[in-house]
């Protein structure tokens, strides 16, 4: 299965030069849980694209979307879930792939760097052979290869070989993180899902964590795709950057731009949460944003977001907000970059 | 935390790390048995029990080495029939003249080797069951666990007696015990264990092992398994117990190898030689106490096991 798929890997590369297939192509994705009370719509209708070496980041609020799209991606979600739309990984389908098949593609294509590693990690197991087990998972390899590997993958993460024989509780937050990330190269994907992979670190950690995967991702072309509610992580991470709001994107451009002049109110209030550091005007009134997340069982009509939107006019109750030119490469679902 | 990149400049170095850690991981192992032997021997009722188990296994075992088997053969029996206890027989004569005490001591052999065995295989299907019911979930789950409470349901005994006599007819003695007893006894284990598994299942790192493409099997037996196997373990030993109980009564009702000496089958020819109405006490209470203290060692260290391995037990019981 492995060699396959290596083969297959090295003839899109090669096959296509100029206009590469991208390495994420996802097409009005749309999510859909079943619950009790009905179906729930957490994602609706989002486009992505991403190409080798390319770095977005996704934000918005908690419940907005962001983790059920990631997992959707490898399709991970519960069964029952109703996913439809596209999801192409290197140009090939992956709603509609065999279980087999898909069971390949994780992690040798696609990895997850998951939220929270003090969970992610078995607690009965070595470090070493945690990383070990997608190689042995995905590939014709002896036990003493993939531990090797391990090793090496260890030591690419900055930390020593020899804690491969650790187990998970001797390591400290960071160290578990940077586990997490060997990991997620174990196989040398292509991409690399980071679901709020450094929210529970503290900030001098984090900035290490996130300087290391920086570096790792520039090294080896390995498209990434950084979720967090934390823009200021975003911005200094990613190149581009999308705001997503109940289950759809409301914003896409240049992290910076994105970050520093918001086009969608949504951004806006998103950035200006986070103070920055020696402006007085923010000091000591960090601003957020009233009112709740909408239900996303109820969503209200027009443009989601009306209800609490600072500059709301009485034109967004009806009208159809979609993702909208909004500057050089830069688009917004806002009713004020509708084109007339 | 060391972030200094590593490179082939200095392989000497991890090599040398890679020595002393492996030492220190003997000793955090060594570290690790010593706090759950200090944890085990505050449970005193537990350390009896261990103490008792050894006794008995050990008295098993050496058997045929302090007794002499020649004393089992009925032709050979060398006192009277139904002889009280004196100084040659400490513990009187069976109704053909076999001394109790070594009747008794190697009726252990077969109690325990079946209440350990059958013990054994209730615990590999319970496990089996339970890691499947609680990993696949499901119409699966309901499937298995509906046939999960149809053993429940059922009474144990008539249901083993059904089995002995069914399969009885192709297998030796001990094995048809041993599967009757096996057969009937998984499902409490199978319930604890799914349990268990669903705890498991929803940790993030079974969904970071099927974000990895793993398989369901490597699932339930690389993440599941041995996070519930602290549980199966305390489980077991409670089982056995009940395993020897079962054997007993299947072989005191006439199901068993009465060829082979159990305590179960001297109940039984106790029970049919007519020892109760000659006052022959000597007979039936040997047998009867080795039953009970078998039992009673083997719930005292399971339940000293699962005050371990569960924390909130402990001072309850």
């Amino acid at each position: 299965m492995a060699d396959v798929s290596a083969q297959r890997h090295r003839t899109e590369r090669h096959g296509a030069p100029s206009e590469a297939v991208p390495v994420l192509d996802v097409q009005g994705l749309e999510v859909t849980y079943r619950g009790s009370r009905g179906d729930v719509p957490a994602v609706r209708g989002v486009d992505l694209r991403l190409d080798a070496g390319e770095t977005l980041g996704l934000a918005g609020e908690s419940g907005c979307g962001k983790s059920t799209l990631a997992l959707a991606l490898l399709r991970l979600l519960p069964v029952g879930t109703q996913v439809s739309g596209k999801v192409l990984l290197d140009g090939e389908e992956v709603l509609t792939m065999s279980w087999g098949r898909l069971r390949a593609v994780r992690w040798a294509r696609g990895s997850i760097v998951f939220q929270g590693a003090m969970h992610a990690l078995n607690p009965v197991h070595r470090i070493g052979r945690q990383i070990a087990e997608p190689i042995l998972v995905h590939e014709k390899v002896t036990e003493a290869e993939a531990y090797e590997r391990a090793n090496e993958l260890l030591t690419q993460v900055g930390l020593p070989a020899w804690r491969a024989r650790s187990y998970p509780h001797e390591l400290s937050g960071g160290q578990r993180q940077r586990v997490m990330i060997a990991m997620a190269l174990a196989c040398s994907p292509r991409l690399i899902i980071a679901d709020e992979a450094t929210t529970a670190l503290d900030v001098m950690i984090q900035a290490q964590v996130l300087d290391l995967i920086g570096t790792l991702v520039a090294e080896r072309g390995i498209a990434l795709l950084m979720i967090s509610h934390d823009l200021s992580v975003l911005s200094a991470t990613c190149r581009r950057l999308a705001v997503m709001y109940a289950g759809r994107l409301v914003e896409i451009g240049p992290a910076h731009e994105v970050f520093r002049e918001p086009a969608h109110p949504y951004s806006e209030a998103l950035a200006a949460a986070f103070p920055s550091v020696g402006d007085p005007a923010s000091r000591g009134r960090p601003r957020g944003l009233g009112g709740d997340p909408p239900d996303p069982a109820a969503l209200p009509g027009g443009c989601p977001f009306h209800p609490r939107c600072p500059v709301a006019q009485p034109r967004c109750e009806t009208v159809t907000v979609d993702l909208w030119p909004a500057g050089v490469d830069r688009r917004a679902a806002c009713v004020r970059y509708e084109p007339h | 935390m060391t972030t200094t990149p590593s490179g082939p400049s200095a392989p000497a170095e991890p090599g040398a790390q890679l020595a002393s850690a492996r030492a220190v991981v003997w000793q955090r192992r060594k570290a690790a048995l010593a706090a759950f032997w200090r944890d085990y021997r505050r449970q005193r009722a537990g350390v009896i029990g261990l103490v008792g188990l050894v006794l008995i296994v050990g008295l098993a075992v050496t058997a045929p080495v302090i007794s002499d088997e020649s004393g089992l053969d009925v032709t050979q029996a060398p006192g009277e029939r139904l002889e009280a206890p004196s100084s040659r027989f400490l513990l009187g004569t069976d109704e053909t003249g076999r001394s109790i005490l070594l009747l008794t001591l190697w009726g252990s052999r077969i109690s325990l080797v079946v209440g350990v065995t059958a013990t054994l295989l209730a615990m590999g299907i319970g496990t089996l069951v339970g890691i499947a019911a609680g990993h696949f979930g499901g119409w699966f789950s309901g499937l298995l666990m509906r046939i999960t409470d149809w053993f429940i349901v059922l009474p144990r005994l008539v249901l083993a007696i059904a089995l002995a006599a069914v399969i009885g007819t192709r297998l030796p003695s001990i094995t048809t015990v041993i599967i009757a007893i096996g057969i009937t006894s998984w499902a409490g284990t199978a319930r604890l264990i799914r349990a268990q598994t669903l705890a498991v299942e929803g940790r993030p790192y079974l969904e970071r092992a099927r974000a990895l493409g793993a398989g369901h099997w490597h699932q339930m037996t690389r993440h599941v398994l041995p996070n519930v196997m602290p549980l199966v373990l305390a489980s077991t030993t409670l089982e056995v117990a009940s395993a020897v109980l079962a054997e007993a009564t299947l072989a005191f009702l006439g199901f068993g190898d009465s060829g082979q000496v159990s305590w179960g089958t001297m109940l039984s020819r106790a029970n049919s030689s007519g020892a109760i109405t000659y006052g022959a006490w000597w007979y039936l209470l040997p047998p009867g106490f080795a039953i009970l203290v078998v039992v009673l060692c083997f719930t005292l260290c399971g339940r000293a096991l699962e005050a371990v391995f569960n924390p909130r037990l402990r001072g309850q019981i």
